[in-house]
């Protein structure tokens, strides 16, 4: 299963870098929330996925025991929470953009 | 394994540099409070991957969870917050013209 | 019955948070979930209506379908970020739409998953209309050909 979880975090390491350098290189606000709101949600699922994996079969005493279990199930638990609230933060702060007044990047306007 | 895991962290900890340098040189407000929200995405990660490494996962994925918790609400409240305000110091432009329709 | 509802989930909650299964912790449970449903009871489910159980199964049927478009969202969207002719490719634009779902729930479904499929962000909801803004011209043409909306009214018997 060593394998699963490799395959998950570095997935999750790709999505993750991908998004730092999105927030980097991004010409204004609005595109950098595209990839910090996208990135991050899927590169922290991949990662927390993956951990949860491992601590199944070698959490615990020794791996598929109760402690390991209900580890997994709270580690699962942080991945369904950040799959919920980064959409959600995302709007809001895209909406408090929009209301003080941050001037959208376009294509005209910059030639 | 252990090696692996430190590995993947060493890489959360250069990319949270990575969007540091946005909070730091940010043009807007905006843009710094979005970078503030993907370092706490990248260290909820990196709480998790602590954990595997010093073996004791049960107790850091609770410190985790609350990380990820006051994450999105740290996000919320500042969001609202600097809605009508541009910035923490008094002097700002909302500031100003509430005091002339005080006075 | 939608406070019982409510105590169970959060009883079942806790037992999973505190990893104990003994009579102390179990009471400590029994008492914080009856505060917190005598408090906020009609919080989690707000009105009480026939069906939820198939609403359920449906949502839990449209997650794999969402997960697939979230990882080509993110592929598109780190395709762009890393391409060297960025500023070429993109075309940020703000458009607004109407949609025909009526309860709040399938509208912030639909806004969730806006904003996690390919390069779109919801800014606002106002009545009916979805303020959306599209990272490019392909992604925007894919939103307005609105099979996810579909799939969301199905999810809600509301097609």
């Amino acid at each position: 299963m060593e394998i699963v979880t490799i395959i998950f975090v570095l997935g999750g390491l790709f999505f993750f870098f991908a998004a730092s350098i999105g927030l980097l290189r991004f010409p204004d606000f609005y595109a950098r929330m595209h990839a910090t709101g996208k990135g991050d949600t899927l590169g922290g699922f991949l990662i927390i996925l993956g951990l949860a994996v491992y601590n199944l079969f070698h959490g615990g005493h020794g791996g598929f025991d109760l402690a390991s279990i209900l580890t997994s199930v709270k580690i699962i638990f942080i991945a369904v929470f950040i799959f919920l609230a980064n959409p959600t933060a995302t709007h809001a702060v895209f909406k408090a953009g929009l209301d003080s007044g941050v001037v959208p990047w376009t294509k005209e306007g910059s030639k | 394994m252990d090696n692996f895991f430190l590995f993947s962290s060493v890489i959360l900890c250069f990319l949270a540099l990575l969007c540091l340098y946005r909070v730091v040189f940010g043009p807007t407000v905006m843009d710094r409070i979005i970078s503030v929200g993907a370092i706490g995405n990248k260290t909820t990660a990196t709480l998790l991957f602590m954990g595997m490494i010093y073996g004791r996962v049960e107790m850091f994925v609770d410190i985790a969870l609350a990380y990820a918790l006051l994450n999105f609400i740290a996000t919320l409240g500042a969001a609202k917050f600097f809605r009508v305000r541009k910035s923490i110091l008094p002097g700002s432009k909302y500031f100003q013209e509430r005091k002339r329709r005080i006075s | 019955m939608r406070l019982i509802a409510t105590f169970i989930i959060l009883f079942v909650f806790w037992m999973v948070m505190a990893g104990k299964f003994d009579l102390f912790h179990a009471s400590l449970g029994v008492i914080s979930c009856l505060i917190v449903t005598f408090l906020s009871g009609d919080l989690l489910f707000k009105e009480s209506r026939k069906g939820r159980g198939k609403e359920v199964v449906r949502f839990i049927l449209y997650i794999p379908w969402l997960i697939y478009q979230i990882i080509l969202a993110n592929l598109h969207v780190a395709r762009l970020a890393l391409s060297p002719r960025m500023s070429e490719l993109i075309n940020p634009q703000l458009i607004r739409f109407k949609v025909n779902l009526k309860s709040d729930i399938s509208k912030v479904t639909f806004a969730n998953s806006i904003t996690l499929t390919p390069g779109t962000i919801t800014a606002d909801i106002v009545g009916d209309e979805f303020h959306v803004q599209g990272l490019s011209q392909p992604v925007i043409d894919d939103l307005l050909s609105g099979e996810m909306e579909q799939r969301v009214a199905h999810i809600y018997s509301e097609d």
